[in-house]
């Protein structure tokens, strides 16, 4: 009775914790998988999976690639934090503060687009931004539109104590705004297309203002790709033949747009006004300068201090130095023995000397 | 001898009282030292001392930003709106089901509406809700009111109709009035009775409140856990989820305990 009791609760506690242990990473392996969600600039990734695109580079490379899409852009950081896949889409500031923060080495493998007017602040009625003090402000906290309610009101000398925020679902951001007591909105596209055509908006800031900051990434646990370059070297085949696919002028490309757009709720003209708003980058070599830059030291510096301010930079950070972020120049913000946010040049590089 | 039959010893029935507990968290501990021996800053399942870090920083400490201790402010916000929500579907329950349940043309005009509107899925509605009374406190209280009203004023309409027709044709022989039947007869004896559904309409009440409070609110239980989900924060999130389990399991205890002392003839034995 007592052994076979003991048994049992021997084989539940060994299942409960294999259930829970984090799925095999490293070493080298040829499956992989990449979670991504609807965003302009990632839609490509959608696009490619569906048209084939990610096979044959897979295949090139002898390795599968499962491209997975998610509605919920959080849920598939978490799933990537939490080790069920390889590589995800995020913004920089996210991909410090989810994975980087959770112990997770990322590396940026792919520096894709930033932010050129894709996110926007809202007021109702006339005036400036300066109209905003004191008001509700409608957002998703601590998301990259918080961020940018940041960068606004600091340009207006303005600090997040002059307002109140009031943390707002996404999916419902649109249908807020209509109702009478949400007067102040920061959120991003495809909402702020669809905001900015009703009357009342006023839009007084948006990020072509605060140009590069907002960046939209192909991340990879840092030890997989480490372990596996042709991973690497396969999302950097993907993305530069679909960008470049999706943005040339010919009937190809304009069926490729149309068809991004449909997947994104919107049509083919939605869908370029959004590109529009987004600085992509479909020349390898115009990514590998913007991500050699130094101004991109600077953006992390401005992101990492946001987010410590909002105690998002682990919780027992005792200042934004916690997390090391490397930059492709070898320069490591904050803490060397910690760094878990790497900017990487090589696959970017690889592509634009046509070396893939 | 037969499974049905078998006899505790009291000590057994303790033990088993306990061991599903022990086992849940037998299994955690297990799991997050797993995760943890493989990457310290886990998140996913943060060990103990990590959990009552949190516990300490959201209940004992001020928050940086505004001073306030958040475990308490969230939880005065959320029951505020859940007692509002469950106050007001405990008197339509009141109101309409004894109404209902007596009065022959009232029956004819609502049963079939309320019945209707009882299986509308609440949560479906949340989109309409947000934009015809906004975005504030009216909205999460309606959605409560809403999800948990219709099911209440059913339970108390079948239980007015339960109640022995005898009760009522001897009231008339003594010439009471229909108000008088309602307030002396039927009011009486269906309050254990809308008690006990407002304990069952706990949980369901929980499920609206943090929907809602999900979507939109500045602060509140539901709120919080989903704002610190977007850093996958789970040391904040086991507590919060403690937390609203005790809350509810408190809650319920509570109004049963009160139903004993209000009407201690509604419990046939160790009625008090």
């Amino acid at each position: 009775m007592t052994i076979t009791r003991r048994l049992t609760l021997t084989t539940i506690a060994a299942l409960g914790a294999l259930s829970f242990a984090p799925a095999a990473w490293a070493q080298e392996k040829t499956d992989f998988k990449v979670a991504w969600s609807i965003y302009v600039g990632w839609m490509p990734w959608g696009y490619a999976a569906d048209t084939g695109i990610v096979d044959k580079w897979g295949d090139k490379y002898g390795i599968s690639i499962e491209v997975t899409q998610f509605n919920d852009y959080v849920e598939s950081i978490n799933q990537y934090t939490a080790g069920g896949y390889d590589a995800v889409t995020l913004t920089n500031m996210d991909g410090l503060s989810i994975p980087s923060a959770g112990g997770v080495d990322t590396t940026a493998v792919i520096v894709g687009d930033f932010s050129d007017g894709n996110d926007a602040v809202f007021i109702k009625g006339a005036g400036g931004l300066a109209e905003i003090v004191g008001r509700d402000v409608n957002l998703v906290e601590f998301s990259v539109s918080h961020y940018l309610l940041a960068r606004a009101l600091d340009s207006v000398g303005l600090s997040e104590r002059d307002v109140k925020v009031i943390n707002t679902a996404d999916p419902d951001m649109v249908g807020a705004f209509q109702t009478a007591d949400v007067t102040a909105m920061v959120t991003w596209n495809p909402m702020v297309s669809e905001i900015v055509a009703f009357p009342d908006a006023v839009k007084v800031f948006d990020s072509s203002q605060i140009s590069g900051e907002i960046i939209d990434l192909m991340v990879a646990n840092t030890e997989v790709l480490a372990d596996n370059p042709k991973f690497g070297q396969a999302l950097a085949g993907i993305w530069y033949e679909t960008a470049s696919l999706m943005t040339s002028d010919t009937d190809e490309g304009a069926a490729a747009r149309a068809a991004m757009g449909a997947a994104s709720g919107t049509d083919q003209v939605g869908f370029e006004a959004q590109m529009a708003a987004t600085k992509l980058f479909v020349d390898p070599a115009e990514a590998v300068a913007f991500t050699s830059s130094a101004d991109l030291g600077a953006t992390m510096d401005l992101v990492r201090a946001f987010l410590f301010d909002k105690g998002l930079l682990t919780p027992g950070a005792t200042s934004q130095d916690a997390i090391g972020i490397k930059l492709p120049d070898g320069t490591i913000l904050g803490d060397t023995a910690n760094v878990k946010f790497r900017f990487d040049n090589k696959y970017m590089q690889m592509a634009a000397d046509g070396g893939l | 001898m037969r499974l049905i039959n078998q006899q505790l010893s009291p000590p057994m029935a303790t033990a088993l009282k306990f061991a599903p507990f022990a086992l849940l968290i037998v299994a955690y501990l297990l799991g997050s030292a797993t995760r943890l021996a493989e990457n310290p800053n886990d998140k996913l399942l943060p060990a103990l001392s990590s959990i009552s870090t949190a516990v300490d920083l959201m209940a004992f400490t001020p928050d940086r930003r505004t001073g306030d201790y958040l475990l308490w402010t969230d939880t005065w916000s959320s029951m505020k709106r859940l007692s509002a929500g469950l106050g007001i579907s405990t008197a339509l329950a009141l109101v309409i089901g004894i109404c209902v349940g007596i009065i022959p043309f009232l029956r004819a005009l609502l049963v079939p509406f309320v019945n209707f509107v009882s299986m509308v899925p609440p949560l479906a509605l949340l989109p309409i809700l947000f934009i015809s009374v906004g975005l504030g406190e009216t909205s999460k209280i309606a959605l409560i009111v809403i999800g948990v009203a219709p099911i209440m004023i059913r339970d108390l309409a079948q239980t007015v109709l339960a109640l022995p027709r005898e009760q009522i044709v001897k009231a008339e022989t003594l010439s009471a009035s229909s108000w008088l039947i309602a307030l002396r007869i039927v009011l009486p004896q269906v309050m254990p009775r809308l008690l006990g559904s407002l304990r069952l309409q706990l949980g369901p009440a929980f499920l609206f409140l943090i929907a809602a409070e999900a979507i939109s609110a500045d602060s509140g239980l539901g709120y919080r856990i989903f704002l610190v989900r977007r850093y996958l924060s789970m040391d904040v999130i086991f507590p919060y989820v403690a937390w609203i389990t005790f809350l509810a399991a408190s809650a319920d205890f509570a109004i049963d305990r009160l139903r004993r002392r209000l009407f201690p003839w509604s419990e046939l034995e160790g009625g008090r």
